[in-house]
């Protein structure tokens, strides 16, 4: 699928904004929010995606060659800056899909308004805290054990660690790493607000984790879909916290079949 | 020149292999390592040395404050400085410092701080510091709100100490309905506020604004006379001229009858000191956050923590380790370049025992302090 990447100015923040679709008009609209390592890059997941959806891809206020305004603080702060995205732009009938991060944004939008949401895919999200489940701490390694840690398939690992990266994505993956420890440095990664608040989430949902998952550990999904009233939840055999990276057409597929199903039952009814 | 005895106290009697296998003295080295029979003799021992300074004709004793390392045993150094205030009769007591950012509670340090300053008769000195950015993974603060929950500290602890109470307070990190110190400071307005950095740039621009007392920690002497000048600089561009009082070096000093023997004796501490419990991941030591985006770009990871001998310790003017001649010429040649009137010293250091300790003590009380304490060299 080919894709559009541009600067704009949405809500207040200039942004980067990746976007792709089928050529045909009417597709749905998916709006995915990326995860502590940013979206400097449209991936294959999300050329994946845009066969069948509308996609758009924000890089987050704070992250890569997006701006960084003063307000930003809380991951409440991204949930608030999305909620504002979606009226500005007037969307409807969104499909929101989030990974780690920026799943556990998704989530803090959605128990305050899902009257422009259709449905929710949390994917490897952060946000919840699950007490005696032993988390890996991302902030003490060196990039390379940082990036081993997340993957569960080692190989996968060596070939992202093989590939050049250059001075000016070094500079984003700094500036990315920066902003997360201020989002998410303490709780670490979570908000012991967010709980008790999941169960106003009244969209269908889909709870989509990695099997190896050391960041955020499965019971961490688990709890998720305890918390969100009718929650699926579909586990990716041998996948580590990074599932769009490691298991790009697995993920995409599952996120995929999920909204499609939502969408025909909608259709039905 | 002033002569402060400098104590970071550490945990010295330990089989220091044990941080290499570890990879790190801080924050994860696991703390069954500490035996309290050893600790409690650490304890009471380097205080004696601290009353022994006092006793030696050093100006000041210094306590600092560092979290959960064998590095330095005083994660709450007021306890400390309590002990001495009354101990310590003549010398002036600093706690270089208290990292101000790690508290929910400034208002704490502000109690404590005029409590020992009381105790002592007005012979303290308050230092303030962030922390070193291991300790935002040890105690959780947001390294993130660092330099801001610093500043706002300061504001908080310095109208604590100078308005009449009660008075509200509504910052961004702390608020107060009700900030009334009991007790004041005994000193007026209050203790002569000291800044240990290592050299940060917004540290120092924002240290020489205030007046406060720029101590500059664990540098080659080239650098700290740079750092020294930026603080003359910035007092410039702040409308004054700063003095020479106004900057405090931080070192290590070793004597002995040579310079080869002193080189001999200091060797193995010094390079524990440097090698083993300084050891830390370049994650660990500078979590994101702790400094500027800007600053951090300049920093690369294998400018930290490469490992010295004490000759190139020596050498670069980190230390000062020599015969009594020795020591006194390039302590002067180092006031001369750089310009400062106080130094601290590290007489024990790293796994330096006792007997050497108290040796190098009298050493530097007899061959070293007299040459200067009388000089008030520079511009007073």
């Amino acid at each position: 699928m080919s894709h559009t990447e541009a600067m704009h100015v949405l809500a207040g923040v200039r942004v980067k904004l990746m976007q792709g679709g089928p050529p045909t008009p009417g597709a749905r609209t998916m709006l995915f929010l990326h995860g502590a390592g940013g979206a400097s890059q449209w991936l294959p997941f999300m050329d994946l995606l845009a066969r069948d959806f509308d996609l758009r891809v924000p890089e987050h206020p704070g992250f890569g060659d997006s701006d960084t305004p003063d307000w930003l603080k809380r991951v409440e702060d991204l949930a608030y800056y999305y909620l504002d995205v979606l009226q500005e732009l007037d969307l409807t009938g969104v499909h929101l899909v989030g990974h780690s991060l920026g799943g556990w944004t998704a989530a803090a939008l959605a128990i305050k308004d899902c009257s422009r949401i259709k449905s929710l895919t949390l994917i490897s999200a952060a946000g919840v805290h699950v007490h005696g489940v032993a988390r890996i701490d991302n902030f003490m390694g060196n990039p390379e054990q940082s990036l081993r840690a997340l993957i569960h398939d080692q190989s996968v690992a060596d070939q992202l660690l093989a590939l050049d990266v250059p001075p000016e994505e070094r500079e984003r993956q700094l500036k990315n790493r920066f902003t997360t420890a201020r989002l998410v440095w303490q709780p670490r990664s979570y908000d012991p607000y967010l709980p008790p608040w999941l169960h106003r989430i009244r969209v269908p949902t889909h709870v989509l984790w990695g099997e190896h998952d050391r960041l955020f550990p499965l019971p961490i999904g688990h709890e998720y879909q305890r918390l969100i009233p009718g929650a699926r939840l579909t586990v990716l055999p041998g996948c580590g916290h990074l599932p769009p990276i490691e298991q790009p057409q697995p993920c995409a597929r599952a996120v995929t079949q999920f909204v499609q199903a939502v969408c025909a039952q909608e259709g039905r009814a | 020149m002033k002569f402060f005895n400098f104590h970071l106290m550490p945990y010295a009697d330990m089989d220091v292999s044990l941080i290499r296998e570890h990879g790190s003295a801080w924050v994860t080295f696991p703390n069954r390592h500490y035996d309290p029979k050893v600790g409690a003799d650490l304890y009471n021992r380097y205080l004696d040395e601290l009353e022994y300074a006092d006793q030696l004709g050093f100006d000041g004793v210094c306590v600092n404050e560092h979290h959960q390392t064998p590095y330095g045993l005083m994660p709450v150094p007021g306890v400390l400085a309590g002990a001495l205030a009354r101990s310590v009769k003549r010398a002036r007591i600093a706690i270089l410092g208290r990292a101000l950012p790690l508290v929910n509670n400034p208002l704490n340090i502000a109690e404590e701080f005029a409590m020992l300053d009381n105790l002592c008769r007005g012979r303290f000195i308050a230092g303030f510091v962030r922390g070193i950015g291991a300790e935002y993974h040890s105690t959780g603060v947001n390294p993130a709100e660092s330099l801001a929950r610093f500043q706002e500290a300061h504001d908080l602890i310095i109208r604590a100490w100078t308005e009449p109470g009660p008075f509200e307070f509504d910052g961004e990190y702390y608020h107060y309905k009700y900030v009334n110190l009991w007790p004041r400071p005994y000193q007026d307005p209050h203790p002569p506020v000291w800044v240990p950095s290592q050299g940060s740039a917004e540290t120092i621009a924002w240290a020489a604004r205030h007046r406060y007392t720029y101590c500059q920690t664990l540098g080659a002497i080239k650098t700290v006379a740079g750092f020294f000048d930026k603080y003359r600089e910035e007092a410039d561009k702040a409308g004054y001229a700063a003095t020479w009082d106004q900057c405090a070096w931080s070192t290590t000093i070793y004597v002995a009858e040579t310079d080869e023997q002193a080189l001999r004796e200091a060797g193995p501490h010094a390079e524990a000191i440097q090698n083993e419990f300084l050891r830390m991941p370049f994650e660990m030591l500078l979590p994101p956050g702790y400094t500027s985006l800007e600053s951090f770009r300049h920093i690369q990871p294998d400018m930290i923590g490469k490992p010295q001998t004490v000759r190139s310790l020596n050498d670069a003017g980190v230390i000062i380790i020599g015969s009594p001649s020795t020591v006194r010429e390039r302590l002067a040649a180092y006031q001369e370049l750089a310009g400062f009137n106080t130094v601290l010293v590290k007489t024990q250091f790293g796994t330096l025992p006792a007997d050497m300790t108290r040796r190098n003590m009298e050493a530097i009380a007899r061959e070293v302090l007299p040459y200067f304490q009388e000089a008030g060299a520079g511009p007073a």
